[in-house]
């Protein structure tokens, strides 16, 4: 009964399409790129195919290198900062009664409808010297004139926070609700306080879709490049914004497309680690 | 660790409501220490909820909760010295058997050491030694249920809560751990409750059984005397089967069908409702007797083997269960006519 059968005629036709689709727009896209990363670029305009290594060692100049560091950096800090967030967050969202739980997952879902230019400029205007918070701060007497945050490191990692905030809170939401509660009552009523039982039961069961979370908002603000061009200086901005911007207005597309190569197999590195360490490390 | 001296626990008037709903509406009970103690009822009965207003994870709408003359009404949970197994068991599934069992001595801070002593007796306890590195999802049903008590039990609490413990298992297993856990408890001699909706399971294990329904509490008594004497018609036939004869009380005479009935209990003028267990009852094929006894048609026999019931029609809502041993077996055939007798002794007057 358990055993697996072979998939029929039918099933491969249903897996054909979205097999295609992967393989049209996702595979002959990279293959591309793979290959303009080889290409020659001609000076103040475009590329002629030809296989130079010239764009890969460009990446190995130390500036490029120390812009990879601080990427990963700040986007693992990111990762970090929202997940230690959306996780308590998520939590306590699905054990509230069911009006206050579905109101604040519909204000987290729309949040997701905010492209990230909007949440770039809103950001940017808050954290600014003409609307920003401070203002209200000065109002409050707290402060003697407003200031501007941004463009700040800070600023780059609130923004990016913000963005990767609702995806992490969707991975946490379906497996917390489904933890079951007689866990907890179980964890309380052998002396566990509710602090206690949160550390010592939901955090440790939790902890492959922390992770699982965790490498999903960093892998997303990895690939933000309107947020620390918005809020950061040169000196906070990640890769991507240096992809987009050799793409665009240096035209140099085979740097860029090295550069997005290099960014790809480094996500895909980090996040590979990062499951491999929690594999290990599991009870 | 005598714990016999302590673990009485009192009920006065709780009542808990969700929105509308009155899930326990006003229950006032005084529970012994050291005994064994089960919430009797169908689903829905209040019994979990008013298992769960002791274990302190629902609070009483109204009405205070006594544990050893003390008002722990608004204590938490994690304050409450008491031990509780759940219906689905809530085993850690992080934590290995071991894990498990010690996670109450951890939470206190206790030496590692000493965790470890008290673990493996925890172990032996329940007859699990050598087991304490597997993981959860390495054992059996009824290993994990051994898990769950010994848990329960590693603080040594003043009360022992039991959620349906045993209604995850298969029959046969059940039977076996219902002995098991009643021998456990009174070796500790720790004051236990216990939810069932298993009327055998309440009558194999308990000291006490408290029969419940509709938030209220129908009957308080011994298993045996609950269930020769059971106040009223719900009692009667939650608590194994009944016959319910329906009949009528006027000069201090009872009369079923126009037969007259010796009765045991109090007697009011007006509708009165009679329960006689099946195995009380007697099959007649030549003469049915005047008092305490009813001519019927035979509906149906089954025969068991171990067991032999047979059903008779005598003109009341349901057909006369008649039920003995088959080797005391009377012949009879489906179709043909008998009469039922039903002893003074048996014939018991319910409410309702």
């Amino acid at each position: 009964m358990s055993e697996l059968r072979r998939p029929s005629r039918g099933t491969w036709a249903v897996l054909a399409f979205p097999v295609g689709m992967l393989a049209v727009f996702f595979l002959v896209p990279f293959g591309i790129m793979l290959a303009t990363s080889f290409y020659h670029r001609i000076e103040g305009g475009f590329y002629t195919p030809a296989f130079e290594l010239d764009s890969w060692r460009r990446l190995l100049h130390g500036v490029f290198i120390e812009r990879t560091l601080f990427s990963i950096g700040i986007c693992l800090l990111a990762g970090a900062v929202c997940i230690t967030l959306a996780f308590p967050f998520t939590y306590f969202l699905t054990r509230m009664r069911r009006r206050p739980h579905v109101t604040l997952l519909v204000l987290i879902m729309s949040a997701l409808a905010l492209s990230e230019v909007i949440v770039g400029f809103a950001w940017s205007v808050l954290l600014g010297r003409a609307a920003g918070i401070s203002n209200i701060l000065v109002w409050l007497g707290l402060m003697d004139e407003p200031a501007a945050y941004q463009p700040s490191f800070l600023a780059v990692l609130i923004g990016l926070c913000y963005i990767a905030f609702p995806y992490c809170v969707l991975t946490l939401y379906p497996q917390l609700t489904r933890l079951d509660p007689e866990l907890t009552e179980a964890a309380q009523t052998m002396g566990a306080s509710p602090w206690k039982t949160f550390w010592t039961v939901v955090v440790p069961i939790g902890r492959p879709i922390i992770v699982a979370g965790f490498l999903l908002a960093f892998v997303f603000t990895l690939g933000s490049y309107l947020i620390p061009a918005f809020l950061g200086r040169p000196e906070h901005w990640t890769l991507s914004v240096f992809i987009s911007d050799q793409a665009t207005f240096n035209a140099n597309v085979p740097f860029a497309a090295a550069m997005a190569l290099f960014l790809t197999v480094l996500s895909l590195g980090v996040v590979g680690l990062v499951t491999w360490i929690e594999g290990r490390t599991r009870g | 660790m005598d714990v016999r001296a302590r673990g009485s626990l009192r009920l006065e008037g709780l009542v808990k409501r969700f929105g509308d709903v009155e899930a326990v509406a006003g229950v006032t009970l005084d529970l012994p220490a050291g005994k064994l103690i089960s919430f009797l009822g169908p689903s829905g009965c209040g019994k979990t909820t008013t298992l769960r207003m002791i274990a302190g994870l629902e609070r009483p709408t109204e009405g205070r909760i006594y544990l050893d003359g003390e008002d722990i009404t608004d204590r938490p949970p994690h304050l409450r010295d008491i031990g509780m197994v759940f219906q689905t068991l809530a085993l850690f599934p992080h934590l290995t058997v071991a894990g498990n069992i010690g996670y109450g001595l951890r939470i206190r801070g206790v030496p590692k050491t000493e965790i470890d002593r008290r673990v493996n007796e925890l172990l032996a306890l329940v007859s699990l030694q050598g087991l304490g590195d597997r993981r959860i999802s390495q054992l059996s049903g009824g290993q994990r249920q051994r898990v769950a008590t010994a848990r329960a039990l590693a603080l040594e609490p003043r009360l022992f809560l039991l959620d349906e413990p045993l209604s995850a298992l298969d029959a046969n297993l059940r039977e076996q751990l219902q002995v098991e856990l009643r021998l456990l408890q009174q070796k500790l001699g720790i004051t236990t409750i216990m939810v069932t909706h298993d009327q055998r399971e309440a009558m194999t294990m308990s000291d006490l059984v408290v029969v419940m329904n509709q938030g209220r509490i129908e009957q308080v008594g011994e298993p045996l005397e609950v269930y020769r004497r059971p106040e009223t018609a719900f009692v009667a036939s939650f608590i194994g089967r009944t016959n319910l004869l329906r009949g009528e009380a006027a000069d201090g005479v009872v009369r079923v069908a126009g037969r007259p009935f010796d009765v045991v209990g109090p007697v009011v003028a007006g509708p009165v409702t009679i329960s006689v267990r099946p195995e009380d009852a007697h099959l007649h094929t030549t003469q049915t007797p005047e008092r305490n006894a009813l001519p019927g048609r035979v509906v149906f026999v089954r025969d068991l083997g171990e067991l032999f019931e047979c059903y008779v029609d005598c003109g009341m809502d349901e057909p006369v269960v008649v039920a003995g041993s088959p080797r005391e077996r009377v012949h009879v055939e489906q179709g043909q006519p008998v009469g039922v007798s039903f002893p003074r002794e048996a014939c018991v007057v319910v409410e309702g």
